[in-house]
């Protein structure tokens, strides 16, 4: 058999839906979600005295920032809107059992494909209508980008590990190669795409800084998750990930839904670039990489794959990366403190539910 | 067009080459033994920084190059340490563990280094090649391949050492078969658990080592994300090897000549942005799978965890 983690995959997958959520459940979802991140920061506060820092004040300014601060706040959602299309595109993934770890390089081409053709668009016709094109175009090439590791796997069954992997290290030279020669603005001496006026750009929320791509962000997720766990195709693809060799035998096209399933994903890896740029960074520069993908694959694995404790997840992610940075900058600490803190966190909640686990199995047993 | 064809630079672009794929082809020999334990360590970029890091604490402090890829490759050892008993002995997801200690370890080791080295940026002296007699008098090639460190040689005689183990040896056969049929090698009374760690800490040695020869070797000094996705490249290679050594070192030394390629431009001044040359090996691989990718022999329980008695 050439599908190797499959299986694993197809049977987390299906246990997520199947766990009906009455509030004790909930309840003890949520002590098992906080306990552990209060521990994880016990033990990175340890990191931060042992090189001088005082614990208390760094996370005094990570929550004053990325939490309490009416500014903060509204940076922290902003900061979500891209994380949550990008974890809604591994969700799909990944309960299809596809290891789509290619989410970088999708992103960036969706970002770089919506920096320069949002100023074009612009140009000659309405707003509305401008955002709307770059955005179908930054998935369009998203989904481009993925189709020679969807075609490998689903025809000769290539693992898509690799081949994601591969073109996440190439969608990453290549969007530097658009910036540095096919987009570069000729106004700007560092090479950059031309920048989208701020008018031009995803409006934002009433009258705070919160872009709307938030919502687009939480309608995106909350779609998936619905398709995924209360759709016909939905259940195709999860039949997929949990045993492709029983879902040819059911009579599904699997290399189709194989396709369908990266061009999903990276669709919405794409449009989380562009969410990214047209409504807040409004350029590209060159070798801008921000790496979320890294940081949201592992919290869609905590979250189960359940849509909804993804966003919890994302919500914790943005609050720690904007928290952190402001607080890095305030104590003299390199922002570099805020990746152990989230490592910290995701192995604490790792350990976590395997602890929850194996207490409700000998509590069945 | 003098210079740049000549011998001269020819043979400093292969010597380079061989440089480069020295950290890639210890990365890819590490994972490839993890993933015929049926571990998919994605971890191994954080092993890497973890080598570099120490790997040049260790050789600054002692000035003994060799002490410092000891360190190295037990800095590696003691990533791989927190993956055993996470993936291997409870086993939690490969991915999750694997990408936290590899953002942890980026994330650590750049405070550290900020807090260490930031203000001095030290940096190491040349170190002393083990030239090989006669051979290295053959031109271009002589210079590029017969005039390393000593640590490069045993890397390469590691590749078949690696052949011979898993050709020939108990402990080999035992490896594949913890990575194909786990509960088999159970059943013939071999631990599956204890046959993993090894596996995993080997490829934390391995991948220490290699990080160490990236800082103190290639770059001669540690600057945050030195490793800058070799970790990943190693995982790419061990997985195109299909479970021989042999094509880790083609694979490493390919990629070896497209990054020393990208620093000899930069050099000769050619205005080619350096991230189209750092495409090539991926459009190459890319284009080699297109046409001839067939099924991959991955190892059949790569990625999930052993549990006894579970079915």
């Amino acid at each position: 058999m050439s599908i190797d983690t499959a299986p694993t995959a197809g049977a987390t997958a299906l246990d997520a839906t199947s766990s009906v959520g009455t509030r004790r459940d909930v309840l003890r979802r949520l002590l098992m979600t906080l306990g552990p991140i209060l521990v994880a920061l016990v033990i990175a506060g340890c990191i931060l005295l042992a090189v001088g820092v005082d614990p208390l004040a760094y996370y005094g300014y990570v929550l004053e920032k990325g939490l309490f601060s009416p500014l903060g706040i509204q940076q922290t959602l902003t900061r979500m809107a891209p994380l949550l299309f990008l974890a809604a595109g591994l969700i799909v993934a990944f309960r299809a059992g596809m290891w789509n770890l290619g989410g970088d390089g999708q992103f960036l081409l969706g970002a770089v494909t919506a920096a320069a053709s949002a100023p074009m668009f612009v140009e000659v016709m309405p707003a509305w209508l401008a955002l709307f094109c770059a955005f179908v175009v930054a998935t369009l090439v998203a989904m481009v980008w993925s189709l020679v590791p969807a075609l490998l796997r689903a025809y000769q069954g290539v693992n898509e590990i690799i081949t994601t992997l591969m073109m996440t290290f190439l969608g990453t030279s290549l969007a530097n190669v658009l910036v540095k020669l096919l987009f570069r603005d000729p106004g700007t001496t560092v090479p950059q795409t031309r920048t989208l006026p701020v008018e031009d750009r995803l409006p934002r929320l009433f009258d705070t800084t919160i872009t709307s791509g938030l919502l687009f962000g939480l309608a995106a997720i909350i779609i998936v998750h619905l398709v995924m766990t209360r759709t016909a195709f939905g259940l195709r693809l999860r039949v997929v990930g949990a045993n492709p060799r029983a879902a040819v035998h059911a009579g599904l096209g699997v290399p189709g839904l194989t396709i369908a399933v990266f061009a999903i994903s990276a669709g919405l890896a794409g449009l989380a670039g562009a969410v990214d740029i047209i409504g807040v960074q409004g350029n590209v520069r060159a070798d801008w990489n921000p790496a979320y993908g890294l940081a949201v694959i592992p919290a869609v694995f905590l979250a189960r794959m359940n849509g909804f404790a993804a966003i919890g997840f994302v919500f914790l992610l943005s609050v720690l990366s904007i928290g952190g940075e402001s607080a890095a900058r305030r104590l003299g600490v390199p922002n570099h403190f805020t990746l152990v803190l989230v490592s910290i966190v995701l192995i604490v909640l790792a350990l976590a539910e395997y602890v929850d686990h194996r207490y409700n199995q000998s509590r069945k047993a | 067009m003098t210079g740049l064809f000549s011998e001269v630079f020819l043979s400093a672009l292969l010597f380079g080459a061989v440089t480069a794929a020295v950290p890639l082809l210890l990365a890819g020999l590490g994972e490839q033994m993890s993933e015929k334990a049926g571990v998919l360590n994605i971890g191994i970029e954080g092993m890497m920084l973890a080598g570099a890091y120490l790997g040049f604490v260790g050789a600054f402090y002692s000035g003994s190059l060799w002490l410092g890829f000891l360190t190295g490759a037990a800095g590696g050892v003691a990533v791989a340490l927190v993956m055993a008993l996470l993936c291997v002995r409870i086993g939690l997801n490969q991915i999750v563990i694997g990408i936290a200690l590899t953002l942890g370890l980026e994330g650590l080791t750049a405070l550290l280094h900020h807090f260490q080295f930031s203000r001095s940026y030290p940096r190491l002296p040349a170190p002393n090649p083990t030239v090989i007699p006669t051979l290295v008098d053959i031109p271009v090639i002589g210079p590029a391949f017969f005039k390393h460190h000593l640590i490069v040689y045993l890397a390469v005689a590691l590749v078949f050492a690696m052949g011979y183990l898993y050709r020939r040896t108990q402990l080999g056969l035992n490896l594949q078969a913890a990575g194909d049929k786990p509960a088999a090698l159970d059943v013939a009374g071999i631990d599956v658990i204890r046959t993993r760690t090894i596996a995993v800490l080997s490829t934390g040695a391995l991948a220490g080592l290699g990080g160490a020869y990236l800082a103190n070797v290639g770059a001669g000094l540690f600057i945050p994300f030195i490793t800058n996705g070799a970790g990943f490249l190693g995982i790419v290679l061990a997985m195109l090897a299909r479970g021989r050594p042999v094509w880790v070192l083609f694979g490493a030394l390919l990629f070896g000549v497209c990054l020393s390629l990208t620093t000899a431009m930069q050099v000769a001044g050619i205005n080619i942005p350096t991230d189209v040359i750092q495409m090539l090996p991926f459009l190459a691989v890319m284009i080699m799978l297109v046409l001839f990718g067939r099924r991959a022999s991955l190892p059949a329980a790569l990625g999930i965890p052993y549990e006894r008695g579970a079915r």
